[in-house]
């Protein structure tokens, strides 16, 4: 008897102490850490022989190949000691798991940066380091850096890597065939529209509502600054001097209920994919873009394409573009080789890397001041709209989509169900406004 | 307990004059009972001590579930959740058990003379197909662009929820028929025959005698599928995604949880909101579970055959 006792409290003792360690990982984490700090100096001491191991996370799993066939390959050229590994997430996911990797003391040891809060609430919970003294920041303007700093502006904790531009790609091949030019005014656009739609072979618009994203993204935020005048708007929201049911807003509404008639049939049900396919495939004439499907476009669509930016509604107005800071990359202050991570960080502040970045990727411009020039055409055309018009980004990313209801989420919904017809302009935006005023003081005055 | 005593019997009358703890009766519970605790009954306390908390740690009572009644600033997603999430559980019900009990009587009656096995296996086999396969064939057949229907059925706000319940309905029938089919296939023979002496015919012979012996069955199976409905997200968050379009018709508590608590895009993820939400569907389950013991497993008649 005495013998199973024993044997017993062994037993007791050692389930105790595993789920011990499965319900403790914070401590789990503060022995990494310590552990990872130790590592440092030994790598910082044999910095000559070791090779260290730097581990990338983003959700950019379309470049998984770009990153590791050109990008990598070029730095662990001129850095022979540090190997990096390029580890995607899916997009939809990667603030989820890069959220919990975080918390857990698993992520890795650069951090590829969303735009505004999500990063800045990593910045505030300390799991993105400081790099406002890091070599190669003073490579970017006011600007491109204002998505990745702190709201008074002292610290910076992301090297910005690229914009998006929104505008049109369309089937060039099938604008010939019916006889189209490209439209530079919004009844010009609407025009082409119709002799697409009365031509019959392809559907005008490649574009669904069932993702929701694509009806604010590609269709509010792409045709917008026309309306609002950019910049403008943008600061007058988030100042309080405009509203979301002012006459821009409404306007800029009910030109996008329009589109809902140039869309293919059922476009309530077509996902994202779905519209791209239909594009790629030479089922549709006029694809409502960002510049980040150029790359995919290229590859696989068989026509030629061209590109045209918003229309602006009479000839002769100043045209506003869509420009909008959309990536970057930070460090993990929890990472046991931040030397190394920081080397990697100004690599990325360099001209190389920025005519290396925007060439393997068209469409993903970059931010520094450094002047690339883009051998695709099409990402060309893009980037060419810099020089003609002015300049803006998302309204609802900066500070507006901090409270509940958020904005960005309400807009994918009020866009979506305005092309469907279920909600009408007017009411869209009220629904936006109300949903603003609920949280945001600014705009809580009359 | 009556175990414990049993054995603390059987020790004092083989040997012992003192009572003694009986250590095996420990070591036999122990495992399952730290994993459980370590892994369920610990987590679960947990979430719902940290809905009573805010996010930055200061405790704030019920502060966080008010915000889900009505005035609050959840409150009008949470009950279009539930409500959906209730939708979702009709439809399950009302179709998932009836169809279920047909496919079952089918393969017990004699109309098949062969390949009995065949159809319950492939009946069967959607259950076990991972969800996100399920929701991306579905997608595909019901795409206006490359499926068999125009109607945009996963688009529109009257039909995307009735579209993914049936979607749920069709991956999972097979289990209430296996469920039916074990208690048809151990009903004796002779009860029947002696109904049909007695001359009652078929119908008579359903409502009177198979019915009543399958009742307790529907009621095991219905409390599963609302736990399982309850919970639900998979489904919803392959084929919609997390803010279940369009304008919130498919979304329930399962995919207002996941955006309350990892955040969604430019939305924060809330630790506590997260907790509140999920305690919430406890409650909600509880409380469903709680009907269903108190309110049929005690009344509904259970037959010894």
């Amino acid at each position: 008897m005495k013998r199973t006792f024993k044997w017993m409290i062994g037993f007791v003792a050692l389930l105790l102490v595993v789920a011990a360690c499965s319900s403790d990982s914070s401590d789990d984490t503060t022995e990494t850490t310590a552990a990872g700090g130790g590592e440092t100096e030994t790598t910082q001491a044999a910095a000559s022989g070791e090779v260290v191991d730097l581990v990338i996370e983003s959700w950019r799993n379309d470049d998984l190949a770009i990153w590791e066939d050109t990008i990598i390959p070029a730095f662990e050229a001129d850095n022979p000691n540090i190997h990096v590994t390029f580890a995607p997430t899916a997009p939809a996911e990667y603030n989820a798991i890069l959220q919990s990797k975080l918390e857990g003391g698993t992520a890795g040891d650069l951090i590829t940066c969303r735009p505004f809060d999500a990063s800045l609430d990593l910045y505030d919970a300390g799991h993105l380091a400081d790099i406002t003294d890091l070599a190669g920041m003073e490579n970017f303007s006011e600007v491109a850096q204002s998505a990745w700093i702190t709201d008074d502006g002292t610290q910076k904790f992301c090297v910005p890597m690229a914009s998006v531009i929104h505008g049109f790609i369309y089937n060039a091949d099938a604008f010939t065939e019916i006889g189209v030019d490209v439209p530079t005014t919004e009844d010009e656009f609407f025009a082409v529209l119709d002799a697409i739609k009365a031509d019959g072979n392809y559907d005008a618009l490649a574009m669904g509502t069932a993702d929701q994203w694509e009806a604010a993204t590609m269709g509010f935020q792409n045709i917008g600054p026309n309306y609002w005048l950019g910049e403008t708007g943008r600061i007058g929201l988030i100042e309080g001097t405009e509203k979301l049911t002012d006459q821009q807003y409404v306007d800029t509404f009910t030109t996008l209920a329009k589109w809902a008639d140039y869309m293919p049939d059922g476009f309530e049900a077509i996902a994202y994919p779905d519209s791209q396919a239909l594009f790629t495939l030479g089922g549709a004439a006029i694809y409502p873009a960002g510049s980040w499907e150029i790359g995919l476009f290229n590859e696989q669509a068989e026509f030629a394409m061209g590109a045209f930016k918003p229309p602006v509604k009479t000839d002769g107005d100043t045209c506003y573009i869509s420009d909008h800071t959309d990536i970057a990359l930070g460090m993990n202050p929890a990472s046991a080789n931040s030397e190394a991570a920081q080397t990697f960080l100004t690599w990325v502040a360099s001209p190389t890397f920025a005519s290396m970045y925007a060439n393997s990727l068209p469409g993903f411009f970059s931010l520094s001041n450094h002047s690339v020039t883009m051998e695709d055409p099409l990402a060309q055309e893009f980037l060419s709209w810099r020089d003609e018009c002015e300049s803006t980004i998302r309204n609802s990313y900066q500070i507006l989509s901090r409270g509940e209801p958020n904005l960005e989420n309400e807009l994918w919904a009020v866009s979506a169900t305005v092309i469907n017809d279920t909600v009408t302009p007017e009411a869209g935006t009220t629904i936006l406004q109300e949903g603003l005023e609920a949280w945001y003081p600014p705009q809580q005055n009359g | 307990m009556t175990s414990a005593s049993t054995t603390t019997d059987v020790v004092r009358g083989i040997s012992a004059r003192r009572w003694r703890f009986p250590r095996h009766v420990a070591v036999f519970l122990a495992p399952a009972l730290l994993v459980y605790t370590a892994f369920m009954v610990y987590p679960l306390l947990d979430s719902l001590r940290l809905s009573l908390y805010s996010d930055e740690g200061a405790f704030v009572g019920l502060a966080n579930l008010r915000e889900l009644l009505p005035g609050g600033s959840l409150s009008s997603s949470f009950w279009n959740a539930l409500g959906n999430n209730l939708v979702f559980f009709a439809f399950h019900f009302i179709v998932q058990n009836p169809v279920g009990l047909l496919l079952a009587v089918l393969l017990t009656q004699h109309l098949l003379k062969r390949g009995k096995g065949t159809y319950r296996t492939l009946i069967f086999s959607p259950t076990v197909l991972s969800v996100v396969i399920v929701g991306f064939i579905w997608q595909l057949i019901l795409s206006p662009l490359w499926g068999v229907v125009s109607t945009p059925l996963l688009g529109l706000t009257s039909t995307a929820l009735p579209t993914l319940s049936l979607m749920s309905v069709w991956q999972f029938v097979g289990i209430p028929m296996m469920f039916f089919y074990a208690v048809l296939v151990g009903i004796p023979e002779d009860l029947i025959e002696a109904a049909r002496v007695d001359g009652a015919n078929g119908w008579k012979i359903f409502w009177k005698i198979i019915f009543p012996l399958l009742l307790p069955m529907l009621g095991i199976i219905s409390i599963i599928t609302y736990i399982a409905n309850l919970n639900a997200f998979d489904l919803i968050y392959s084929v919609q995604g997390a803010l279940a379009g369009p304008e919130f018709s498919t979304d329930i508590m399962g995919t207002l949880f996941y955006r309350s608590f990892f955040g969604f895009q430019l939305q924060s993820g809330s630790t506590a909101m997260g907790a509140t939400v999920a305690t919430a569907m406890f409650v909600v389950i509880l409380l469903g579970v709680l009907v269903y013991l108190f309110g049929w497993a005690k009344r509904v008649e259970t037959y010894e055959l």
